[in-house]
């Protein structure tokens, strides 16, 4: 079966191995390694490029394969990283609390460093006392299990309502939109008791590890994103290449047919979407340590729309398309906002990218959609010579999937 | 064969000199949003940055060398806050750091400055409850702006009600907190303060407004103090003005309005309302024209000052004497060379720079006027700026003192020190 | 050159013998409390104005409302003060206070501006009363009456009944009677007098009016032993241990009153355990045990027990304490019949202000609801009719608005500018709906999805380029004068009138749309096309330039309504996404393709949130989050939106 899934899907092996091939190459150029080569603020951001990929993946499965175009994934993903940051911040704050209390003249009692932790936590946001949500953080395997099951029962819940009042298409989307913007708003609000606008920080400090320089952290947390990268790439094109993936993308082209032929649309959507979900929640996790904070902002409406951009520039439909698409985007991105693109002087006017860059992502899309609407991944037929059999009419786009241009307006 | 090598030694001779051109600049990190939704305050302080270096560099830069800006846009995006400090911190190698606005902004990078020694000179008014050891604090600690404010309301305008209005985050709560256990001490009862938060860019006032107009009906002074941010002041000053709200019958002190923010309102029907600062641009001082001056030539006419400005100048100024006195840029040096130093405010004065990384400022009370200005009604004698604020029990206990007591976190009550690096 | 010499000199003396002379008696009062007067402040003014009242000086009037219109001013030379008058912006002329002479021009350096704060300022106004009240300027009555209403003070009662008579402006007359009634209900001579005034405010929706009741009836909690004593005003007696009075609270209220022992709180207990620590023990018990609770009790029972703490109160204690006491809320009136009245009063007054504030609540949320209506009828037409996602709509949004910004600019008067950057936004906004059609949306008619990305896409452009060309600031975008100010029905229901202008607004292009859709030969044809694009042409109808002019006519409306939001609300380059997602969902909540279903989609999302704010005053975002989540709740059982289009119109 392993022979014929990789003989299925080439891609798997390659993405594999130029997965480890970068992993290797940036750890042994790391600070980490002795090397001065990348730093290692870049070996964070490449580490969170790679979980943006993994997050981009699952939007893939979600879009590409079953056309369903969830905004709120990287609501998903954000929780995710608010489930680890708990824990992250309550046993740091611990370790704190204890050394301070150690030194006072009477042995504090469970009660006082319990307060005491609140005090350090929420004294920010003008509260002391613990939100009933903080109730497990002070166990890490409670916490991890949270990380997959929060953002997976709130998946399976919307998404159980949502397919099952058969609300597909540009409905769904808002929908999913206006739930992220809900989840975005609400943590925004300080009684929520996740510090509101604040959110958690200081995630880059893992307790236990001290006296560990950031430099080695960075490259562990940059290992971990790699393997979930791979991992989550296998399981991808596991689920996708079999059976089940003939069915989610027989729902992307048509539904309809697909419910005729007896098979349980909201199911598969059902599990494509939870999945996804925990996915998604997975990367975030593993981004949110690397990135230091969370806060709700990262859960804005804008941030999703973000990830399918990624998705559609890289290329529905495959995985390593999303990959690409997250990559180079989120780099590229960075690269321009960091300030050291040289400037193009037009002689009346000087383009700065920090301000044009917005405007060119912008019109990239634009261009995007219109003329390569199989992104970048297209490049990769292109080369291979994959070529869609000769039908007659236009190729209207994985959206409309299998229609020609005549079936389609019928 | 030979070009290649040409073109390689040619590489490798415009990389060395380049190296040795940045071993000749002394490297000053920008670290302001200047896209997002911040980039509406942060890109004036980057351009005051921009302005301040350039004179600097005229007078002959620090210690013969020339100062370089290295700007990044941190784009309101609170971890890149954190990103582009390490990486201005271990890429460029800056010297020092000017940035951030926000406090979730601040919060983000203290732990990198933290673990990598870095120096970040923080110019905005925020809600205390921390001192790093590595931020110079040179905006406003809620004593020198919340709890003078709140004394002139109590002293001077009589109020015996309060309504706290302000946005949905850090800097209204922990402020409101602060301020409603302070007025609880001076006897104010829990009914007579009024609390709401809104969200950022809020614009839909006219509850909230006629909710405050109701306060007065059990016959007490109703006054309003806002920490209302950035544009959602508009709608709401917008809304106050149309519910024909004079300053005489509710006044509104704000902690976040400055000239900056009213250049996107009419004040006509706005004038006598109040804000508390501890710099207005109407302030006399031959320092303050000779600073506007130089802003206006540079920026345009238009372009107004605040108070922000102010704090960055006074950090800039600080650190540069600093630099010259220890001799060097390294952190420590200047970090001590920074304990006491003084240089003249804008308003007149001096502000002096505690070992609590906190500055002593005059607190200022403005009335809007009708041009978008502040006509300065009240000036305090200078204030220190306290980090641990004595109007919360927690915090009551705690002190900072970096010059004696090496700690920013110090608990008086056990004398111990709670935490070298800071709670974020 | 000797003789101007001459001049300064002589100009000079004249000064000082001016202040030095028995004929300056002003400046002499002013310079005998300069120190008071410089240093302005409310609490210790009062000598200062009071003598300037009651000088008898006939400047005195003057003076006081130069000095608090912030017109005196104080030369720093000999700290005489001044009448000052701007020449420019660094020369002021100053003119003497006695005399009204003029007393030459002086730098602006060279000159102090005495500014009184608006404390101070109340109470120059308060003194000024007395100088005003009978003044025959209209104006200077009604600031008069103002100084009163903002303090009533006892003194002020017979002075404005005094004015009464001879009163001949009906309208200060009414507040003169009002005001009297007002300072009545405190200050009265007999009860009657004072029962009578509170009477007659029965149902009165004044704030004031509420403000002079009010304090009548507040209440202050108070606990006696014994019984409660003869001849006070009782509100209500309490028993602790009620829901509304916990034994906790009353227990609080003895300690407070110093008729019961403070219990210990945990705090005070570590402080004297902390204070008492002896060779590593404290009260018998090891230090390194302390860290419990009942560790602690049994260590501070043993620090009782050597006389080295205080006892704490047991529960028993408590009881008989509670007991042996009466606890009642005491009215501050100490008068039963003002008491009474006020109660009733109030009770009719509380009622009615109940129902204005329902009514008022409407109109808030009928006004949220025009502006969510008016953002969304753009879209109402490109997502509803047509089915084309545009993400950008929120741009087109802000670009009406910065288009009215720009006219401004160029036209200075708001009245015209107004008139002018309406149709200016629509021709703005149309033309660049047209072109995006053009360029990019026909291409994607059969890909809504991608739509979504395509347009998102220029959202994002555009909302950059916006900053790039207007800064990040916002801009100012000022509504006409006869826009300014709100329609104050009473004391508790009013509305601004530029929201009752978006409102018209509002109603004005749903009249539009209705009439466009259904009686002009256009709207016929965008049905037709929407509908059956195939049919629609092959009966002549060509659908490119029926799609064109469709999305250029919702970009156009969207424009508009940028202009009103940024009258209402900023311009900045944010402004358009702060309503796009709360647009959609308008449209999708109401029923996709019918503008009565955004028309009550706006309506429900509107009332929904005022109510929630309602319910919850002191968190607007919480209204938010759960207006969100009832939305999301609602599309699960109503998936197609209020108003479902049925059979062949609703395509899929």
């Amino acid at each position: 079966m392993t022979g014929t899934f990789l003989s299925r899907n080439p891609s798997v092996l390659i993405f594999i191995a130029c997965l480890a091939a970068f992993t290797l190459a940036v750890t042994l150029m790391s600070e980490a390694a002795g090397s001065e080569l990348i730093s290692t603020s870049f070996v964070k951001t490449l580490g969170k490029t790679l979980c943006l990929c993994l997050v981009a993946i699952a939007m893939d499965l979600v879009w590409g394969f079953a056309g369903i175009l969830s905004l709120g994934h990287f609501a998903f993903f954000g929780v995710g990283g608010y489930m680890i940051g708990m824990w992250l911040m309550y046993a740091r704050t611990e370790a704190i609390v204890a050394t301070s209390l150690a030194n006072a003249e009477i042995p504090p009692t469970d009660q006082e460093i319990i307060d005491a932790i609140g005090t350090q936590i929420f004294g920010v946001v003008g509260s002391s006392d613990f939100p009933p949500i903080w109730s497990f953080a002070d166990s890490l395997t409670l916490q991890l299990l949270m990380v997959v099951l929060v953002p997976g029962l709130l998946a399976l819940v919307f998404g159980w309502l949502a397919f099952r009042s058969r609300v597909t298409g540009v409905y769904l989307s808002i929908l999913t939109q206006a739930m992220t913007l809900a989840l975005a708003l609400y943590l925004f609000q300080n009684d929520s008791g996740l510090r509101g606008n604040n959110g958690l920080s200081g995630l880059q400090n893992i307790p236990g590890a001290e006296g560990i320089p950031q430099a080695t952290i960075s490259v562990w947390f940059f290992w971990a994103s790699a393997v979930a990268l791979g991992l989550g790439y296998v399981l991808s094109a596991w689920v996708v290449s079999g059976k089940f993936g003939s069915v989610i993308r027989g729902i992307r082209d048509d539904e309809a047919r697909v419910r005729f032929l007896g098979y349980s649309v909201e199911g598969y959507k059902l599990f494509i979407f939870t999945l996804t979900a925990v996915i998604a929640a997975i990367a975030g996790a593993l981004y949110y340590p690397q990135a230091g904070i969370i806060n709700p902002a990262e859960i804005a409406p804008i941030a999703s729309i973000y990830l399918a951009v990624w998705v559609a520039i890289g290329g529905r439909g495959r995985l390593y398309g999303a990959v690409i698409g997250a990559a180079l985007v989120s780099l590229l991105s960075t690269w321009f906002t960091g300030g050291q693109v040289p400037s193009i002087p037009l002689g009346v006017y000087t383009i700065v990218w920090v301000d044009w860059w917005q405007v060119l992502l912008g019109i990239s899309f634009v261009l995007v959609t219109l003329f390569a609407p199989r992104g970048i991944g297209g490049l990769f037929d292109y080369f291979s010579g994959n070529r869609a059999p000769n039908r007659h009419g236009r190729d209207l786009g994985p959206d409309a999937g299998s229609l020609r241009e005549q079936e389609a307006e019928q | 064969m030979t070009l290649r090598i040409t073109t390689a030694l040619v590489g490798a001779l415009a990389f060395a000199s380049s190296a040795m051109a940045a071993d000749d600049t002394i490297k000053i990190g920008v670290l302001h949003s200047l896209s997002g939704t911040m980039a509406i305050s942060e890109t004036t302080l980057k351009d005051t940055m921009m302005l301040l270096i350039e004179e600097q560099n005229a007078k002959g830069g620090i210690l013969g060398k020339q100062l370089e800006a290295v700007v990044v846009d941190p784009a309101s995006d609170w971890p890149l806050f954190a990103e582009k400090a390490r990486e201005l911190l271990t890429v460029e190698e800056v010297d020092v750091m000017f940035g951030c606005w926000t406090s979730v902004s601040r919060k983000s990078v203290l732990p990198v400055i933290e673990e990598l020694n870095g120096l970040l000179f923080y110019p905005v008014q925020y809600e205390g409850e921390e001192s790093s050891k590595n931020v110079f604090y040179t905006g406003a600690a809620p004593n020198q702006q919340a709890i003078p404010a709140t004394d002139y309301y109590l002293e001077e305008l009589g109020v015996e009600k309060f309504a706290l209005l302000g946005t949905d985050y850090v800097y209204p709560r922990t402020t409101n907190n602060i301020l409603e256990s302070y007025l609880k001490g001076k006897g104010i009862a829990d009914e007579d303060i009024f609390v709401n938060y809104t969200p950022f860019g809020h614009s839909d006032w006219s509850k909230i407004v006629a909710d405050v107009v109701a306060l007065g009906a059990d016959g007490k002074k109703v006054g309003v103090i806002s920490t209302i941010n950035g544009d959602a002041n508009i709608g709401f000053y917008k809304e106050l003005a149309a519910a024909g709200i004079s300053a005489d019958d509710i006044p509104v002190v704000a902690f976040s309005v400055g000239e900056e923010e009213l250049s996107g309102l009419d004040t006509t029907n706005l004038v006598g309302h109040l804000a508390a600062w501890n710099y207005f641009q109407s302030a006399e001082s031959e320092a303050n024209d000779a600073f506007i001056e130089a802003w206006k030539a540079k920026m345009g006419e238009e372009r107004v000052t605040n108070d922000p400005m102010e704090a960055t100048f006074i950090g800039f100024n600080m650190w540069v004497n600093a630099v010259e006195q220890a001799g060097t840029t390294d952190v420590d040096s200047v970090r001590s060379a920074m304990w006491g130093q003084e240089y003249p405010n804008l308003t007149g004065g001096t502000a002096v720079m505690g070992t609590n990384h906190h500055l002593s400022k005059p607190v200022l009370i403005g009335e809007i006027t009708d041009d978008g200005q502040f006509d300065i009604i009240s000036q305090t004698a200078e204030v220190p700026g306290d980090a641990w604020t004595d109007f919360l029990p927690e915090s009551a206990v705690l002190t900072s003192d970096w010059k004696d007591l090496d700690c920013g976190m110090y608990n008086t009550a056990t004398s111990t020190c709670v935490q070298t690096l800071s709670n974020y | 050159m000797t003789r101007l010499l001459t001049l300064a000199f002589a100009a000079l003396m004249l000064c000082v013998s001016l202040a030095t002379a028995q004929d300056s008696p002003m400046q002499t009062l002013l310079q005998e409390h300069r120190a008071l007067i410089e240093k302005s402040s409310r609490q210790t003014i009062e000598p200062a104005i009071v003598a300037l009242r009651d000088s008898g000086l006939p400047q005195a009037q003057l003076v006081m409302e130069k000095w608090q219109a912030k017109e005196l001013w104080q030369r720093k030379s000999d700290n005489l003060f001044f009448f000052a008058e701007k020449v420019d912006s660094k020369t002021w002329r100053l003119t003497g206070i006695d005399d009204g002479q003029a007393a030459g021009e002086f730098a602006k350096k060279e000159l102090k501006q005495l500014k009184p704060n608006s404390g101070v300022r109340s109470m120059i106004g308060a003194a000024l009363v007395q100088f005003q009240l009978m003044s025959d300027d209209p104006a200077k009555r009604i600031e008069a009456l103002d100084a009163i209403q903002r303090d009533l003070a006892p003194e002020q009662l017979p002075a404005l009944e005094g004015a009464i008579d001879g009163e001949t402006d009906p309208q200060i007359l009414d507040r003169k009677v009002r005001l009297v009634r007002l300072l009545t209900i405190p200050y009265g001579r007999t009860e009657d007098e004072r029962v009578a005034a509170i009477n007659s405010l029965s149902g009165d929706l004044g704030v004031d009016a509420r403000a002079a009741l009010n304090p009548l009836v507040a209440t202050t909690r108070d606990a006696v032993a014994g019984a409660v004593p003869e001849g006070t005003n009782v509100a209500a007696l309490l028993k602790p241990g009620s829901a509304t009075f916990s034994n906790e609270e009353a227990y609080a209220l003895l300690v407070a009153r110093d008729l019961a022992p403070a219990r210990v709180s945990a705090a005070d207990r570590r402080e004297a355990l902390q204070q008492n620590i002896e060779g590593g023990k404290v009260g018998g018990v090891p230090v390194a045990q302390l860290d419990t609770d009942a560790a602690r009790e049994r260590a501070y029972l043993g620090l009782v027990a050597e006389g080295k703490a205080p006892a704490t109160a047991t529960e028993a204690e408590m009881s008989v304490a509670l007991a042996s006491h009466v606890f009642f809320d005491r009215f501050a009136d100490p008068n039963p019949a003002i008491t009474d009245a006020a109660t009733d009063t109030l009770k009719s007054i509380n009622l009615k202000v109940g129902v204005n504030q329902v009514l008022d609540l409407t109109l808030d949320a009928m006004s949220l609801a025009s502006i969510y209506f008016l953002a969304a009828i753009g879209l109402a037409i490109t997502f509803g009719v047509m089915g084309v996602i545009n993400m950008a709509h929120g741009e087109f949004i802000m670009m009406g608005a910065y288009t009215g910004y720009v006219v401004q600019q160029i036209i200075p008067d708001y009245t015209i500018s107004i008139l002018v950057a309406l149709p200016l936004a629509f021709a703005v906004t149309f033309a660049a709906g047209v072109a995006m059609e053009r360029l990019v949306i026909r291409w994607l008619y059969n890909r809504p999805l991608e739509t979504l990305l395509a347009t998102f896409g220029i959202s994002i452009a555009l909302q950059q380029l916006a900053k790039n060309i207007f800064g990040t600031q916002a801009r100012p975008l000022t509504s006409p004068g006869w826009l300014d100010g709100a329609l104050v029905l009473n004391d508790v229901v009013s509305i601004s009138y530029i929201r009752i202008a978006i409102f018209v607004l509002a109603l004005i292009f749903l009249g539009v749309f209705l009439f466009i859709m259904k009686r002009t030969r256009l709207g016929l044809e965008v049905r037709a096309v929407t509908q059956n694009p195939r049919m629609a042409s092959s009966m002549g109808i060509n659908p490119d330039r029926i799609n064109m002019l469709t999305f250029g006519l919702g970009s156009g409306i969207a424009g508009i309504a940028g202009v009103a939001i940024g009258l209402y609300a900023k311009v900045t380059s944010e402004l358009g996404s702060d309503y796009i997602v709360q647009s959609f969902m308008t449209v999708v909540v109401g029923g996709v393709g019918n503008i009565w279903g955004t028309l009550l989609g706006a309506t429900m999302i509107g009332f929904l949130q005022k109510g929630i704010e309602w319910f919850n005053p002191s968190n607007t975002l919480a209204a938010q989050t759960y207006m969100i989540i009832f939305i999301i709740i609602f599309i699960q059982f109503r998936p197609r939106g209020i108003i479902a289009l049925k059979g062949r119109a609703a395509g899929d």
